[in-house]
């Protein structure tokens, strides 16, 4: 099949730009090696969070952090970019699944063991949880699910000055071990959201609002988070959770569901092998059962991701390859430089090793020129950036990957709104 | 001979995929069986985790893989590459080996001996599975769900059609048809389409005789027949396939089966038959599509008003090929398609037919089926004959393969 775009990742990052670019009337072709880090990352779209002080304002803080940080991947894009991106995701969410924010104030979330998350961009259903406002918090844990443990998050939070207290219910599942995808399904359904809510209202304080592990339904999580603020009379706010992510999965079935309307295509478990881009296009060879396939387009973007993807790999001569394409990488260390630092939680100069792109989002050589004009790379495998560390993974898959699809479709999609974030 | 086969040179790698497993979870969201079921633990516990108990002689740490339909979709959902299905049914096979298998799984493992009993006699067999009584006496003694999906003999086969049938003399390319055993004793006439379209593509179409491709015994655990099967099937095929020609298919199952599954799950990769008709096996819609992009697929399709609502099996989407029949269809003027979004009917198979499994196989369906019912089309399209046979029971909406609505399309 001949495409107009291949998009190589099935990312937040590959999934915005073959969104933006299928919407765009652009015949977009998905190929992942599996699904993407949306299973696992909680989706709040945080742009920065730490530069290196906690950030409050995002778009007073960008200027400085990107000249101190000039081959930040934000720095390709533009600052313009960011709020542009982040008004297009708003838009793709609105109907069933509302975010809130911007880039003029981070809004501080608990994380799942009740740390202070700054976030830019949230769902709806997590906002009730900003830590900057007095209300007292009630975090409401089950006794069946794993990997959330309202006492920790809640003695975390106390420890930091918020006023917060754990409940622990018990809803007999007919499973032994529910994970946060089952408890979601079971509560998208009306009746197990009716015992919740007659099980937790009798233990409620007045004055309190209700944080819940991000488990609120999956496929009617915003009906389900209003329900419960309608009888619970408060308001009710999500946690993300460790993994398996399902605010995560919510994004990704409208993402998904966004390219498919768009008449898009995607393929999990092909993995890439082999990619020749020319003056024309780019021709892809991807695993399939029997043979490997060749996929045809004019464009490919790149969005496969960096280390922690396996898409860039560290031989034993310390020699970093990007795996798709052998795009020239930057910020790798040179010989005699120091690859690591002793302290565990500092940044790591490894961390930012990364492809090397220029405004257009093409691959460029050490001296600036681009080495291939039909391939834009966006998300995790863009270097320059600490994302963990920022908190700015999310920020920068969306931003990259709305901005890739641009360069592919310079007039921008008529679904492009002017409600700037900022 | 045993579950573990003596060439099987990916055992290795297959196994030792599962060091790659950093129990993400991702498989576990997706798997239809383990979130409809607290009996299926899902993917990871039954594959992966569960795998490295399976040493020596230890067989597996517990019996839950049984409800396991080996559907696949953990496997193409791994972003770990770790071949989770894989382990699983081969876990089986060692589950089945230990503890025996019961004769219905033996029976529905073999849809060429059930062919072959039911043909000359189906007007009776007909009869037989029709009649409610007879069908819960059967759900008794053998355990197959009376109210399940089975197909209808059509009393004569498609081979005895093919025999008679004589090719147009004009065709100048050939191609080999491995047709599978629903269309040879349950639906000839689909059979009899996809040689009409071939035909009308300018082909000449060679019927080899051919026999089961093994995937039921091998979803059943039973790997020793299983195998056995698989290779008689590449040995009819194989020297076609020598001689370069394609080995087109109309069950998607099967030739997923015959493409990869016999060599990477029953383990005959190095079987130098399998291997040969493996690459040169293609799905229909996979094969018609390539030759539109060639410029060869004739594009002379008359309107067809139907809405249509095209579900891709899982099996289907284990070739890795995207979905070539909704390409199809939008070469045929007038008809509307509406793509299904669910990764699996919950038929698996023989799966859904099994007493203790059929409320399951519902509860993994109820998602597909009320896509079905939002979608309100005039005709379900599935490329596999089991799923098609059991969304029609269970939607009341004609289920057809895609090339019948293409050659509706055609007028042929």
């Amino acid at each position: 099949m001949k495409w107009d775009v291949i998009v190589a990742g099935a990312g937040t990052a590959g999934l915005t730009a073959a969104v933006r670019a299928a919407q765009s009337g652009k015949k977009v072709l998905v190929l992942a090696k599996g699904a993407g880090a949306t299973h696992l990352a909680p989706l709040t779209i945080d742009v920065l969070g730490y530069a290196p002080e906690r950030v409050e304002s995002p778009l007073a803080s960008l200027g400085g952090f990107l000249a101190d940080n000039p081959d930040h991947p934000y720095a390709r894009t533009g600052e313009a970019a960011i709020g542009e991106a982040l008004a297009w995701f708003s838009d793709v969410m609105a109907e069933t699944y509302p975010y809130t924010g911007g880039l003029e104030r981070n809004i501080l979330l608990p994380s799942a063991i009740g740390a202070w998350r700054p976030s830019a961009l949230v769902p709806v259903t997590m906002a009730e949880g900003d830590l900057r406002r007095d209300e007292p918090m009630v975090i409401v844990g089950l006794r069946q699910l794993k990997d959330f443990h309202p006492a920790l998050l809640a003695d975390n939070l106390q420890r930091a000055g918020v006023p917060a207290r754990a409940v622990e219910l018990d809803i007999e599942f007919d499973r032994v071990d529910v994970s946060t995808v089952g408890l979601a399904r079971a509560l998208d359904r009306p009746e197990v959201r009716s015992l919740l809510a007659a099980q937790l209202a009798v233990r409620l304080r007045s004055g309190e609002r209700v944080g819940f592990p991000a488990a609120l339904g999956l496929r009617h999580a915003h009906t389900v988070w209003s329900e419960l603020q309608d009888r619970l009379g408060r308001p009710v706010f999500e946690i993300p959770t460790v993994p398996p992510s399902v605010p995560g999965l919510r994004v990704d079935r409208i993402l998904t569901d966004a390219l498919r309307a768009a008449g898009g295509r995607v393929i999990l478990g092909s993995e890439i092998v082999g990619a020749q881009p020319d003056a024309g296009g780019v021709t892809v060879r991807a695993k399939a059962a029997a043979r490997d396939i060749e996929h045809r387009a004019d464009w490919l973007v790149l969005a496969t991701g960096g280390f922690a993807e396996g898409s860039i790999m560290l031989d034993a001569d310390w020699r970093a390859r990007e795996t798709v394409l052998d795009l020239p990488l930057a910020h790798v260390p040179a010989a005699g430089e120091a690859r690591f630092v002793p302290d565990y939680f500092d940044v790591q100069p490894m961390a930012r090793v990364g492809v090397a792109v220029d405004a257009g989002l093409r691959p460029v050589g050490p001296d600036g020129s681009r080495v291939h004009e039909r391939v834009l790379v966006a998300g995790a495998s863009i270097g320059g950036a600490v994302p963990w560390k920022e908190h700015s993974g999310e920020g920068i898959s969306v931003t990259t990957g709305y901005h890739a699809a641009g360069q592919i479709a310079p007039k921008a999609s008529p679904s492009v709104g002017t409600r700037a974030a900022a | 001979m045993s579950a573990v086969h003596e060439d099987d040179v990916l055992l290795g790698l297959i196994r030792g995929s599962l060091d790659h497993c950093v129990k993400c979870t991702i498989c576990e969201t997706h798997c239809p069986y383990s979130n409809a079921t607290s009996l299926f633990p899902g993917p990871k516990y039954v594959g992966p985790q569960a795998e490295r108990f399976r040493t020596g002689e230890e067989v597996t740490p517990d019996a839950s893989v049984d409800y396991c339909s080996s559907c696949g979709i953990c496997t193409k959902v791994c972003p770990q590459g770790v071949h989770i299905a894989e382990i699983n049914t081969r876990a089986k096979a060692k589950l089945a080996e230990a503890e025996g298998v019961p004769l219905r799984n033996q029976l529905l493992g073999r849809p060429d001996k059930l062919g072959a009993l039911g043909t000359p006699v189906a007007p009776l067999a007909n009869w037989t599975l029709a009649n409610r009584p007879l069908r819960a006496l059967a759900q008794k003694i053998l355990g197959i769900h009376r109210d399940a999906a089975l197909p209808t003999f059509a009393g004569t086969t498609f081979q005895r059609w093919a025999k008679r049938h004589t090719a147009p003399p004009e065709a100048t390319k050939e191609v080999v048809f491995f047709h599978g055993c629903g269309t040879n004793y349950y639906e000839p006439d689909l059979g009899e389409k996809t040689v009409a379209i071939l035909e009308h593509n300018g082909f000449k179409v060679t019927v080899p005789k051919q026999g089961c491709c093994g995937l039921p015994l091998q979803s059943n655990g039973i790997f020793p027949a299983g195998r056995a099967y698989s290779k008689r099937l590449a040995k009819h095929l194989a020297p076609h396939a020598r001689e370069g020609k394609a080995i087109v298919g109309v069950a998607t199952s099967c030739t997923l089966m015959v493409k990869r599954e016999a060599r990477e799950i029953l383990g005959l990769d190095e079987d130098p038959d399998v291997r040969v008709v493996s690459e040169h096996t293609f799905d229909i819609c996979e094969f018609l599509l390539d030759l539109h992009d060639r410029g060869e697929l004739r594009t002379d399709f008359q309107p067809v008003e139907e809405v249509v609502a095209y579900h891709a099996p899982c099996q289907q989407q284990g070739h890795n090929i995207g979905k070539p029949a909704l390409d199809l269809f939008a070469l045929v003027p007038g008809l509307e398609t509406v793509e299904m979004h669910s990764h699996c009917c919950g038929i698996g198979g023989t799966y859904g037919l099994k007493e203790e499994k059929r409320q399951i196989s519902l509860d993994v369906g109820a998602d597909l089926f009320a896509q079905v019912r939002e979608a309100d089309p005039t005709i379900v399209a599935c490329d596999s004959e089991t799923c098609r046979w059991h969304i029609e029971k269970e939607t009341g909406v004609t289920n057809l393969h895609p090339v019948e609505i293409l050659h509706r399309a055609y007028g042929l």
